[in-house]
């Protein structure tokens, strides 16, 4: 395991941020498409809320200087696998440095849909080096903690089709046809996502959450981890609950 | 040391660097022009031309959006889908691909903005390494009587005003070059770069360039590797690279 504080840089400082200065809390919520990710992160944010804390939520591809660049790029289906890596770099590194960063300052937490492991995870599965994608998310922050939300394939198969009915084109990895068709390239798709968090996963001290239990029973579970990160310091405020 | 992909495909890849107003440019064009000439396929590419990243950037700029991380991956993802869509499928094919800026310009550029030298050097690990790099040694004072004499306004972001190095732009962009120059004779050795002397006539620059694009790619264009026009010669013309 990379034996890093939390909030201290992976590897890359970043020119102008003091980590002393740095106060808040960084959650991350990880794992493959369609595990159900988001409904955590929303229920969560309302319980921090409800808690006294403030909160922000973040995730992948919603920075205000590149999410309408790579819906763009992604509606053409010709970005290319580094292209991609590098776009959602961008993506990430302005949403750390202009939201999450300014809000670990304000001493709020910060929950994030998706950090640097899907990043990384989708460029390994597209045969991209890992080394090579480390280093280049090297200025990333090391969080609080890290819940990767683990399922298998057929789970994500069955929650794709019941949520959303049908198959995306880039969440089955066809820009690398990895199948014939939508499901088949998804199936090895995802495996290979699911294969390369799991290898992240000592390395980077996730928690894994097992995602193929009912959402609420997650829920609780996750409650009741991310409560351990605020108990040394309850505030007497709290007690008016 | 760097280590980016080496070129494992049949065309090659000339490139040329320098600071704003060393004339890479003008001789780019004509270097491709003469490849042209000999029958050879030639293709071109720009640093910062990508259509596909183009909108963000352009945004970023223009609402001063950009940190030197920022800044430096929004150009690796410029260069990444030119790579990735255009450079890479021209040199299977066979093409001299001429690239005006690379790779380099981020190692001095984004490093004078701040960010580290190994980071960027890993940053563009995959680019593909060039079979000739051209570098357009200039003094200072010469590019930017070229440059600030031609040009109405220097951009925001061209003249470093983001680093705060001075409260003119021309100022600024005067310190800013200044660096970048610096970044790049530091690295001449190490990137194998062909130095050429930019304060010479155009003509000798040009010529220069052309006897080392002979002496380097002239096996390969001769043996037929590059991709030509059928029924031209498969070599270079001495008599049009003389002068």
């Amino acid at each position: 395991m990379l034996s890093k504080q939390p909030l201290q840089f992976y590897s890359e400082p970043l020119p102008g941020v003091d980590v002393g200065e740095l106060q808040g809390k960084l959650i991350v919520v990880e794992g493959p498409d369609a595990v159900g990710r988001s409904t955590q992160v929303a229920r969560l944010k309302a319980w921090l809320e409800q808690q006294g804390h403030a909160v922000l939520d973040t995730g992948m591809g919603r920075s205000a200087l590149a999410s309408k660049g790579i819906a763009q790029a992604k509606e053409g289906h010709t970005l290319g696998p580094v292209t991609m890596t590098l776009f959602y770099a961008t993506d990430f590194a302005d949403r750390l440095e202009k939201e999450i960063i300014p809000a670990l300052r304000a001493g709020f937490v910060v929950i994030t849909d998706r950090y640097i492991f899907s990043l990384m995870a989708r460029g390994i599965a597209r045969g991209e080096d890992s080394l090579w994608l480390e280093k280049v998310a090297g200025f990333a922050l090391v969080p609080h903690a890290v819940y990767y939300l683990r399922a298998e394939v057929p789970t994500l198969i069955s929650r794709t089709v019941m949520g959303r009915g049908q198959f995306d084109f880039w969440e089955s990895g066809m820009d690398m046809r990895f199948g014939p068709d939508m499901y088949e390239s998804f199936v090895r798709y995802q495996a290979r996502v699911i294969r390369a968090l799991d290898r992240m996963s000592m390395r980077y001290g996730f928690v894994t959450v097992d995602a193929a239990k009912p959402a609420d029973q997650i829920y609780r579970e996750l409650q009741r981890h991310i409560a351990g990160h605020f108990t040394p310091r309850k505030r007497p405020s709290k007690k008016a609950k | 040391m760097t280590q980016l992909t080496p070129n494992r495909f049949k065309g090659k890849l000339i490139i040329v660097e320098g600071i704003d107003g060393s004339g890479k440019s003008t001789q780019l064009a004509l270097l491709s022009q003469w490849l042209r000439s000999q029958g050879l396929a030639v293709a071109f590419s720009e640093w910062n031309s990508s259509p596909l990243v183009s909108e963000t950037t352009r945004r970023g700029k223009k609402k001063m959006m950009f940190t030197p991380t920022t800044f430096s991956l929004i150009h690796a993802t410029d260069f990444a889908d030119r790579q990735e869509r255009y450079i890479i499928p021209l040199l299977k094919a066979g093409a001299i691909v001429c690239a005006d800026r690379f790779a380099y310009t981020a190692f001095a550029r984004d490093v004078v903005r701040g960010v580290s030298p190994s980071w960027v050097r890993n940053l563009y690990r995959f680019a593909i390494q060039p079979n000739l790099a051209f570098y357009f040694r200039v003094p200072l004072e010469v590019a930017l009587g070229r440059i600030l004499g031609g040009r109405d306004s220097i951009k925001y972001y061209e003249a470093g005003m983001d680093l705060n190095l001075a409260r003119r732009e021309e100022e600024s962009f005067r310190i800013f070059q200044g660096r970048i120059l610096e970044q790049y004779d530091a690295m001449a050795e190490e990137m194998g770069f062909h130095i050429i002397d930019a304060s010479g006539s155009i003509e000798e620059q040009q010529a220069q360039m052309r006897r080392i694009v002979m002496e380097r790619l002239g096996d390969a264009v001769a043996s037929g590797q590059i991709l030509n026009q059928e029924g031209t010669t498969h070599a270079f013309e001495a008599t049009t690279a003389v002068l």
